[in-house]
């Protein structure tokens, strides 16, 4: 199925979890944060949140700013 | 002859003399905003000759190449992290900034920011002290970047903001303190840390702010795009605790006439 990304495609088997889209990205664990369609989910709940076809993902970090 | 302590700050180990935001001590007035380094190294070596304890960064998409090593860095330079919402325009916006940098540094902290528009980036106060009101019932500490004007300082502790960073001059534009007074009203009137935020662009208007009564000084630019990184953190380090210690000594009055300072009897006739 496919879902969006930080605005962009990407497909991912069925049933993919927020912590399986973690890992396949290569992601770490810590640093980031992850909304599911703007609603953030807590790294708690990384692993048994499932994406849905057409979920938009946004996964952010700290960058210098400010 | 005793040496005298290398600290020139020796007395400001009092509660009195700490900056404190949220019931934290933080052991430097300085905050530093690590947008505009050219390099991690230039960024670690401000930050250490900076004496900071307290540095922003943004929150941003990770990039397609990784998270990069900047939250390493950082951590080992044993600084805490104030993530901010720039960039954000609306209240909305803020918000979802603001949890999302909880979440991922997990720190309850925020530097607010709603700005307006892209060519002044002057914050939009309205939206501001909505957005501020919503974080602060959501449980976060609050210090929001806000105009110089005092009533909207006011009305952003009313909300329950933890201090109030009142701009000197438009972000990156180093300008230095265009409304002193204003400033100056502003730590009258509020009962928060004030903290001078934006505009800096030497050490003699980080002074200046400490001078006028403000608690602590955020820069990024004046630093970071500095010739000398390195050398004008050090600088700033040095006006923030000169600033400070200036205030506290109580300046002498302005007079439009000289005073003498050598005695005025007793002068050699010739």
């Amino acid at each position: 199925m496919n879902v969006i990304v930080n605005g962009e495609e990407r497909l991912v088997p069925p049933d993919t979890t927020v912590a399986g889209l973690v890992a396949a990205l290569d992601l770490p664990s810590r640093g980031i944060a992850i909304a599911l369609d703007r609603v953030i989910v807590p790294r708690s709940l990384w692993a048994s949140e499932r994406l849905s076809p057409g979920a938009e993902v946004e996964i952010v970090t700290a960058m210098q700013g400010g | 002859m005793s040496r005298a302590t290398d600290q020139p700050t020796g007395q400001a180990t009092a509660p009195a003399d700490v900056l404190t935001i949220d019931g934290t001590p933080l052991g430097s007035r300085l905050i530093l905003g690590t947008g505009g380094a050219t390099s991690h190294a230039s960024l670690e070596s401000a930050i250490r000759a900076s004496g900071t304890e307290l540095v922003t960064v943004a929150l941003r998409r990770v990039p397609k190449d990784g998270v990069g090593g900047l939250l390493d860095l950082l951590a080992s330079c044993s600084v805490r992290l104030l993530p901010n919402t720039a960039g954000c325009r609306t209240a909305r916006d803020a918000l979802l900034t603001a949890r999302l940098g909880r979440e991922a540094l997990e720190t309850h902290w925020v530097k607010l920011e709603v700005i307006a528009d892209d060519r002044t980036l002057l914050p939009d106060v309205v939206e501001t002290i909505d957005a501020a009101e919503a974080l602060v019932r959501d449980g976060f500490v609050v210090l929001p970047y806000t105009t110089d004007d005092p009533i909207a300082a006011q009305r952003l502790v009313d909300v329950g903001c933890a201090a109030v960073m009142p701009l000197g001059a438009p972000i990156g534009s180093g300008l230095g303190i265009r409304n002193p007074h204003a400033i100056e009203l502003i730590r009258d009137l509020v009962d928060v840390p004030v903290i001078l935020d934006a505009g800096i662009g030497t050490a003699s208007d980080a002074a200046l702010a400490m001078e006028l009564g403000c608690d602590a000084v955020l820069l990024a630019t004046a630093v970071t795009r500095a010739e000398d990184p390195e050398a004008m953190a050090l600088a700033m380090r040095h006006a923030v605790e000169a600033g400070w210690l200036a205030r506290r000594a109580g300046r002498i009055p302005m007079r439009r006439l000289a005073l003498a300072s050598s005695p005025t009897e007793g002068l050699v006739e010739s």
